[in-house]
């Protein structure tokens, strides 16, 4: 069924790095991405690994998910490992017709596609426990000095919520059409890609339709309750930074320092 | 006469042009402070359109509206009367801003730069006094229609607004939903003190109501308790509305030549009349 699509992979939880604040664990995100550029060797690249799998842990995440977050990427992982593999000049280990393999092409492509595999389960790790809501919020306040800049931040902020709240509702109703047009004898599964490319005009037509009148109700609804943009505007939930959120950050700070050292220890 | 809401022959119309068909056309309406009142009116009366003059959504092109003393036309006092009448409309779906119902009920006390301490404390009266608070951390679309209108109510309730107006609130509920609109809007009057003015086309709900008026082609054609509307059996049907089963029941026995009441809006009212005429008969 097409309602059970899963927005922004969240997966509800209390673990320690649920409870994190949002704006925290965005930085600390970035940071972890820091720390895995900074990392030079293997030892300080082990170090962000050990990191990374701890967090997980922490989150109580099962690691399987952590494939589950690398499987688009890995078309680009082996990409990149081939190009590293290829281009980077040294001691040829093997040889086929102008394609040289260097040992330093080798390290270098693991070491490149260990580094992106991080990544990419780093900031899954994210959003698997924020909420999408409570990650527009984050993202709102920490762009909000941008705002002096003339920057909109609050009404990007406002777009993404309403986009997320309308989502389950333009889904359920993608469905009702999509059952509409099928009585109506509409074939939506066979034919080729063209023949299927039409039949979705339509669904997409009512669809687009009546998100328009959504639109202007909801603007309405919006007006009534005295919505006038960002301006003197509070918030119920504040954000508060907790002895969590100074541990965690202290302890990020410390791996990337503990990575530079190891940098500088082992060359 | 002490009125909250107050219309004086109002005229508007959608189009400029001066020559263009009125949807409004000098209107004059007094809502009391504490009353419930039904507006009832076919498609395209102007029902919808006179609700939307309430809270300055739409301003009259003639005439004048006024909001607990305050001019509709004063922009100055634009949000202090959209606090003052607060608006629920036909689709819930629509009108639900976030994706936690309790910042949904939020919304409203935010853009007004309510603190926050404040903001919580007003959110939860509002999702207990519409008896929604035990889903305050769910998502809008797992809740029934029914209920998603007890939010957007709460939404409203939230600004503690003198008055509220409904447009058609329960057109697309089912009818478990109808009754639960209903009884958390008569618990809002009858407890919270809350004047409502509900736009229906439900004879049922309309009976339920203090005090009813017929709104037909742009102007104002009956005004009364339901017992001397409803009674006006022909003059309903010939704009186009109904009854309720119960008062047509009656008006047919009537003029089947029977001695029955004709005021009768209840079917627990219809259902004694009934017993007494077949007593009356058997003796």
């Amino acid at each position: 069924m097409i309602k059970d699509i899963t927005i922004g992979q969240y997966f509800p939880g209390k673990s320690p790095i649920h409870r994190l604040d949002p704006r925290v664990k965005i930085l600390l995100t970035l940071g972890y991405i820091v720390m895995l550029f900074v990392a030079q060797n293997a030892w300080s690249l082990g170090l962000g690994i050990v990191f990374g799998l701890a967090a997980y842990l922490l989150s109580r995440i099962p690691l399987t998910m952590i494939v589950k977050s690398l499987k688009p990427v890995v078309p680009v992982i082996l990409f990149t490992a081939a190009l590293n593999m290829i281009f980077v000049d040294g001691e040829t280990v093997f040889q086929l017709w102008v394609l040289k393999i260097t040992r330093e092409g080798i390290h270098t492509a693991v070491f490149m596609a260990v580094r992106i595999i991080c990544l990419i389960a780093g900031t899954s790790l994210l959003t698997y426990t924020t909420s999408p809501i409570a990650l527009t919020d984050g993202i709102e306040r920490l762009m909000g000095p941008l705002g002096r800049f003339h920057f909109p931040v609050h009404e990007l902020a406002m777009m993404m919520t309403i986009a997320l709240r309308f989502i389950p509702t333009l889904i359920e109703e993608t469905d009702k059409i999509m059952s509409a047009q099928k009585a109506r004898g509409a074939d939506l599964e066979t034919g080729g890609l063209m023949q299927r490319a039409r039949a979705l005009i339509p669904i997409l037509i009512p669809l687009f339709v009546s998100s328009f009148r959504r639109a202007d109700e909801l603007a309405l609804a919006m007006e009534c309750r005295c919505y006038r943009g960002g301006e003197g505007r509070t918030r119920m939930k504040q954000l508060q930074m907790g002895p969590g959120d100074f541990a965690a950050s202290a302890i990020v700070v410390g791996c990337i320092a503990g990575v530079i050292a190891l940098n500088l220890l082992i060359p | 006469m002490d009125s909250i809401m107050e219309a004086t022959k109002v005229s508007f119309s959608y189009e400029e042009e001066p020559d263009a068909p009125l949807v409004l056309d000098g209107v004059s309406l007094s809502v009391h402070r504490g009353e419930f009142l039904a507006v009832l009116g076919h498609n395209g009366s102007g029902k919808s359109t006179l609700a939307k003059h309430f809270n300055a959504i739409l301003l009259p092109r003639e005439g004048r509206v006024l909001v607990d003393g305050m001019e509709t036309t004063d922009e100055d006092r634009l949000y202090d009367i959209r606090q003052t009448v607060g608006m629920v409309f036909q689709n819930p779906d629509n009108q639900i801003v976030a994706t936690i119902v309790e910042e949904d009920v939020a919304f409203a006390l935010e853009n007004m730069g309510v603190p926050p301490a404040e903001i919580r404390q007003r959110v939860d009266d509002a999702l207990r006094s519409v008896g929604m608070y035990q889903f305050r951390e769910h998502a809008p679309h797992q809740l029934s229609g029914g209920q998603k209108q007890r939010i957007a109510i709460a939404g409203v309730i939230a600004m503690r607004p003198k008055c509220i107006v409904l447009d058609e609130p329960t057109a697309m509920l089912d009818p478990r939903g109808r009754a639960e609109v209903m009884r958390t809007l008569r618990e809002l009057n009858r407890n919270h003190g809350i004047t409502v003015a509900l736009i229906t086309h439900y004879m049922d709900e309309a009976a339920q109501c203090d005090r009813v008026v017929v709104v037909d082609r742009g102007k104002l054609l009956l005004d009364g308790t339901p017992r001397e509307v409803f009674r006006q059996v022909d003059r309903l049907k010939g704009v186009g509305l109904d009854v309720p089963q119960v008062t047509e029941l009656m008006h047919e026995l009537r003029r089947a030549g029977l001695e029955v009441r004709e005021d009768i809006i209840t079917e627990e009212e219809c259902a004694a009349e009934l017993a007494r005429l077949l007593e009356g008969s058997g003796r």
